[in-house]
């Protein structure tokens, strides 16, 4: 067991460290979270400085260690985040590369890596939600197109990405998880209608998208017709354990800002909310024990990934939510205030226990795959 | 960074676990329960003669010269296997008490108000003046009460206790889950239901995080890494136990189950100093320290 880093990978983080102190006094002001276009420049535009400088390309090509210590140092020093590029740079990416022609991947790839093109997701339905696989967009063949007609909902970024990673349903008759398959689709084909979804944090942070006999071409398939699952299933796994790296770090930082504030407004000298935050040091250094712990695994099995994922998913989701309660606490009569940051925080953590696999289906996952129970109802 | 255990580490786990399983297995188990205020001095001796108490001791001092990484798998398998006897007290004071490194000497210490197997120590660390026997409620740790105020525990006995805890968490859920693939009810293994199914997990979760904290813990030997890994593995040894007791149904609340002597085992060692309100106050100051 060992927790200290290789001269290489401490050279890495040198390296990036400085690039990082040149590179962020010179970062426009952010924009305002529901200016998406604006947020879009601004992304991509943090992107590209990642590629002139040759960190683009750290989430695919780097091992998981590379990668924890680019997402520990970018965080700390308070750099963007991957923001309207995530669909692009840790999902459609990965998976063209994985499955995609040599002709797929010179005509999507580079786009991604140097900031000018952007990704959302069409995988969730409104009637398929946790059991992704119940997902019913329909596509048929017509001569070389597919055509496509349904809907997809919790589309992040949709309003101003270039391309949809598109789950339709190929073959109606075959078993669930059969019949899907993977296509890349254009955002300005005719068709496609894209509606705001408000959330109770108010920002307009999804879409609904409507898909009204759209054409896409057989082309832009990647994998076999049908095999789209098992397409999606090599990417899912792809963060290899650091797919909440930053952000434990961020909570982190977090933490010890809300003991500060606590300190000076008095809330300190309650010995029951201090105790509080003591447990959640507790809580956000094992997350990153735990963050190393994966890696760790990944690196050794050659990125296979295990179940660690759901057990990690299920505590940083809860602490999350956890601290933002205490940061609560903390503000007294100002947690009201949709004014303090930690106010909107708050809200928009309640969506950590849902998105990506709610916290049921993850317990379920450990119970089935980990302990080797019984498949449940 | 290679946070995982080293085949040399696996290899020392799986030697332990085996010698714990001939040693000290279901039967012996048992008739610790039955006999229990007396302290099985042939095990302490094998113990002894495996490097369980030597095992941090440098190699010129016979000893076996490892650290604390190893010493934390090693009171894992020890809390795992319900192991009784004052462990981290005779493991403190291997090199400094003649005898204690071999396993010839058992020695106790005084810690958080308490002393484990005052009678049966030959040595003991601390003030005894005016200690009271108490009726144990874990039957495989006979106690005594001391007065007097508790001296500022070892970082090293909290971090092997909460290894011990780890321990303790890791069996129950292994044993909350054997049970629930073979119990069947309405026609179908308990372990279906998602109710107990979901119970289970949440055992999982609670021990590897726990895990991951001890032995970051052990690796740094940070005093906040330590209470962290106390706190965690508290929570996953006693909330862990007290899952497994439900999962296992009316059975588990007889004498007959061994599931009761996990948690009993569990309460006794978050009495230990170092315990919730200290690790917590802790990691409090830790937040703020470096800071006017």
């Amino acid at each position: 067991m060992d927790l200290t880093y290789t001269p290489d990978e401490e050279d890495f983080r040198a390296r990036l460290r400085e690039w990082l102190g040149t590179a962020l006094p010179t970062l426009p002001p952010k924009p305002s979270p529901d200016d998406w276009p604006a947020r879009r420049a601004y992304d991509l535009g943090w992107q590209r400085r990642l590629h002139d400088a040759g960190y683009a390309d750290v989430h695919w090509d780097a091992s998981p260690t590379t990668r924890l210590i680019f997402l520990e140092e970018t965080e700390k020093a308070g750099a963007p985040y991957v923001g309207a590029n995530f669909v692009g740079l840790l999902h459609a990416g990965p998976t063209i590369a994985a499955e995609g022609t040599d002709g797929q991947r010179a005509r999507w790839l580079p786009p991604i890596l140097r900031g000018e093109e952007v990704w959302c997701q069409g995988f969730s339905e409104p009637e398929a939600g946790s059991d992704l696989a119940a997902l019913r967009t329909r596509a048929w063949r017509d001569g070389d197109h597919y055509v496509v007609t349904g809907s997809k909902i919790w589309t992040s970024h949709a309003e101003v990405a270039d391309w949809c990673e598109l789950l339709v349903r190929t073959d109606p008759s075959a078993p669930k998880h059969r019949g899907i398959t993977w296509l890349a689709l254009p955002m300005d084909t005719p068709g496609i209608t894209v509606r705001p979804l408000r959330t109770l944090a108010g920002s307009a942070e999804f879409a609904e998208v409507f898909l009204d006999e759209v054409r896409v071409p057989l082309a832009n398939r990647v994998g076999d017709e049908n095999d789209g699952w098992r397409v999606t299933m090599v990417t899912l796994s792809f963060e290899r354990g650091t797919a909440f790296a930053g952000e434990v770090v961020a909570c982190r930082r977090v933490l010890t800002e809300l003991a500060l504030q606590a300190r000076e407004n008095g809330r300190w000298d309650d010995p029951a909310l201090r105790r509080r935050l003591g447990r959640l040091n507790a809580e956000f250094r094992a997350l990153w024990r735990l963050t190393q712990w994966n890696v760790s695994a990944a690196e050794a099995s050659g990125g296979v990934p295990g179940a660690g994922g759901s057990v990690f998913k299920l505590r940083y989701s809860h602490a999350r939510q956890e601290l933002y309660d205490a940061a609560a606490d903390v503000l007294g009569p100002d947690r009201l205030d949709l004014d303090r940051p930690w106010t909107l925080d708050r809200l928009s953590s309640l969506s950590y226990t849902i998105a990506a696999g709610t916290s049921q289906i993850q317990h379920s996952i450990v119970a089935e795959r980990i302990l080797g129970l019984p498949k449940g109802r | 960074m290679r946070f995982r255990l080293t085949d040399d580490q696996r290899a020392l786990r799986d030697g332990v676990r085996q010698l714990l399983a001939r040693r000290f297995d279901a039967e012996a188990l048992r008739a610790a329960v039955r006999d229990p205020v007396r302290l099985d001095r042939a095990l302490w001796r094998a113990l002894g003669d495996a490097g369980f108490f030597a095992l941090r001791l440098p190699e010129a001092d016979g000893g076996v010269g490892l650290g604390l990484p190893e010493a934390v798998l090693v009171f894992e398998e020890a809390g795992r296997a319900l192991l009784p006897g004052p462990l981290a007290a005779t493991h403190l004071a291997a090199g400094a008490v003649p005898g204690a490194a071999e396993g010839e000497t058992v020695v106790t210490a005084v810690d958080g108000g308490l002393a484990e197997w005052l009678t049966e120590a030959d040595v003991v660390r601390g003030d005894t003046a005016g200690a009271v026997p108490l009726r144990s409620l874990d039957p495989l740790t006979p106690l005594h009460r001391v007065p007097g105020a508790a001296a500022a525990p070892d970082p090293v006995a909290v971090l092997l206790t909460a290894a011990e805890q780890l321990g303790t968490a890791v069996r129950v859920c292994e044993l909350a889950a054997q049970h629930a693939r073979a119990r069947e009810q309405f026609g179908r293994p308990i372990g279906a239901f998602q109710a107990v199914a979901h119970l289970c997990a949440g055992m999982l979760v609670r021990a590897e995080t726990a895990r991951v904290a001890v032995y970051a813990a052990a690796v740094t030997a940070d005093p906040a890494d330590i209470a962290a890994a106390r706190l965690l593995a508290d929570e996953a040894a006693v909330h862990g136990a007290r899952d497994c007791l439900q999962v296992h149904g009316g059975m588990g609340f007889t004498w007959e189950s061994e599931v009761h002597l996990h948690l009993k085992r569990a309460w006794v060692r978050t009495q230990r100093a170092g315990g919730i309100t200290e690790s917590e106050e802790l990691l409090a100051a830790d937040l703020v320290a470096g800071t006017p």
